[in-house]
């Protein structure tokens, strides 16, 4: 690719680039506490995760206002469209990963004093790797300009979904042995949602990294498998 | 979750509604031994706005001339290839050049108005091409062109006045008035806005909007915003060479050469 005959608009988009990729840093680094803050019931390292959302936030606010400003000034054309519209979309993307993490950091506090139930964590845990590995891809595919590894992270968002909806069964059989688990099982149900929640975020920044790339969308639907939305258990009764 | 728009050349409106008015076939131009335009062809819509843009002297106003054959008034300008409107080539030998100039009228960079009245400017065609048998016939197509022209309101009660001691904005709206008063069929504009503030610009792009709706309009501009705005389909220029032509929302968005890539989003050099 050519350089702009205007240099500073190469380096207003070269900036937008580190600004993104540094607000993935942070989502990255703030889902991987907030499962540390879960598994150890380290309400200290919780609040930690709580705390440095604000920064996820604000790196969001100064990637809009740039974007805003780049649009009025360059007026961006083709690829520097798709790339200006991306990088915000992406952005929004990352807040709400940041958000979710968060989220799970609040309930590891309101649990920490409760006996947390071995396998349901190494099941929260898996499904929390599964979703890191697949946002570290995606930041990749972003930084790398890359449609076919966003459109690998697409089609693994599934793994995600079938993970959360064992864990959803596991959970609701769980709350059913002895209500006194529906405290913890409810925090941890949350929890997990929350990581699933995650996994389609990512799946969007893959959306959007194949269009800034191809500038035409993914064409076939996702195969979509979180069925908890229909689930009961029924009949044990 | 959100969906990015999608970009489908077959539903646009302009490929399903209208048909082609101007068919250019492997048209080249010759300045002398110099070669203006290298193998054009392209089909251009009735009823929409195809947008000509690419840098200086990249051939977009060469093919813009040869619509209306001006070419011809170059001495050493020389065009092979065909350019046909409605199944007639108009570069036959018996074709009536004054009557094809009539059906393909241009508007040009500079507001050019005759140094007579207002009135005069809109009658002068229509007058010498006999389209108006009565006065009151000519004080209709007068009053009906500049309505179309979006300049009646302005000027109604100073149509004797010097069509010269108008605004830019208002010579160039005379100018259209005066193209569109002879009934063409298709319009040409050669950076028709460049010499304009912002407002009389946009007033221009709105009537440019208008008229599409009945005419087959043709479009050079330097300002790709401007050719973003107005035009359905859009062509790009580069070396006397037609690079890529196509929906113009696809070709701002995700332009399939390089060229044109590298052209609209200012890395040229």
């Amino acid at each position: 690719m050519n350089e702009h005959t205007v240099k500073s608009y190469e380096e207003e988009l070269a900036l937008l680039d580190k600004k993104i990729a540094q607000m993935g840093g942070l989502a990255e680094q703030l889902l991987g506490q907030s499962l540390g803050a879960l598994e150890r019931r380290d309400p200290k390292l919780a609040e930690e995760v709580v705390q440095s959302d604000r920064a996820i936030d604000n790196l969001e606010r100064e990637i809009e206002e740039q974007v805003i400003s780049m649009i009025a000034r360059r007026q961006p054309m083709a690829d520097d469209l798709r790339h200006i519209m991306g990088a915000l979309r992406i952005t929004t993307d990352l807040e709400r990963i940041g958000d979710l993490a968060k989220n799970i950091a609040k309930r590891a506090l309101a649990i920490a004093d409760e006996s947390h139930p071995k396998p349901l964590m190494s099941g929260i845990r898996h499904m929390v790797e599964l979703a890191l590995e697949q946002l570290k891809e995606v930041l990749d595919a972003y930084s790398e300009r890359d449609a076919d590894k966003a459109l690998a992270v697409w089609r693994n968002d599934a793994q995600i979904d079938a993970m959360y909806n064992s864990l959803f069964r596991e959970l609701l059989t769980y709350m059913m042995e002895d209500p006194r688990n529906i405290g913890i099982s409810t925090h941890l149900l949350f929890g997990a949602k929350n990581v699933e929640r995650v996994g389609d975020h990512t799946t969007n920044i893959a959306e959007t990294v194949h269009f800034l790339v191809r500038g035409f969308n993914i064409a076939d639907d996702r195969p979509k498998d979180d069925q908890t939305s229909s689930t009961l258990i029924s009949g044990n009764r | 979750m959100l969906k990015m728009p999608t970009l489908d050349v077959q539903s646009s409106p302009v490929d399903a509604r209208t048909e082609t008015k101007v068919v250019a076939q492997d048209v080249n131009v010759f300045y002398g031994a110099k070669q203006a335009l290298q193998s054009v062809s392209v089909n251009i819509p009735d009823r929409a706005v195809m947008a000509f843009i690419g840098p200086s002297g990249c051939g977009k106003s060469t093919f813009l001339r040869c619509i209306n054959r001006m070419n011809d008034t170059i001495p050493i300008a020389k065009v092979t290839g065909k350019i046909i409107i409605d199944n007639q080539d108009i570069y036959d030998p018996s074709l009536d050049v004054v009557q094809l100039r009539a059906r393909v009228g241009m508007v040009f960079q500079k507001p050019n108005p005759f140094p007579k009245s207002i009135f005069e400017n809109v009658a002068y065609g229509p007058r010498i091409h006999g389209l108006c048998h009565s006065k009151a016939d000519l004080d209709d197509v007068v009053q009906s062109s500049l309505e179309k022209a979006g300049l009646w309101k302005e000027v109604k009660d100073r149509l004797d006045e010097p069509g010269t001691g108008l605004s830019g904005g208002q010579q160039q709206r005379l100018c259209i008035a005066r193209a569109i008063a002879v009934n063409p069929e298709v319009i040409l504009m050669d950076e028709p806005c460049s010499a304009l503030d912002p407002i009389a610009t946009a007033r221009i792009e709105e009537l440019i909007d208008e008229l599409r709706k009945n005419y087959c309009i043709i479009i050079v501009t330097h300002s790709m915003q401007q050719a973003a705005r107005v035009s359905q389909r859009t062509a790009f220029f580069h070396l006397g060479e037609l690079v890529e032509e196509g929906v113009t929302s696809e070709i701002f968005t995700s332009p399939k050469q390089k060229r044109t890539q590298d052209y609209i989003t200012g890395r040229f050099g």
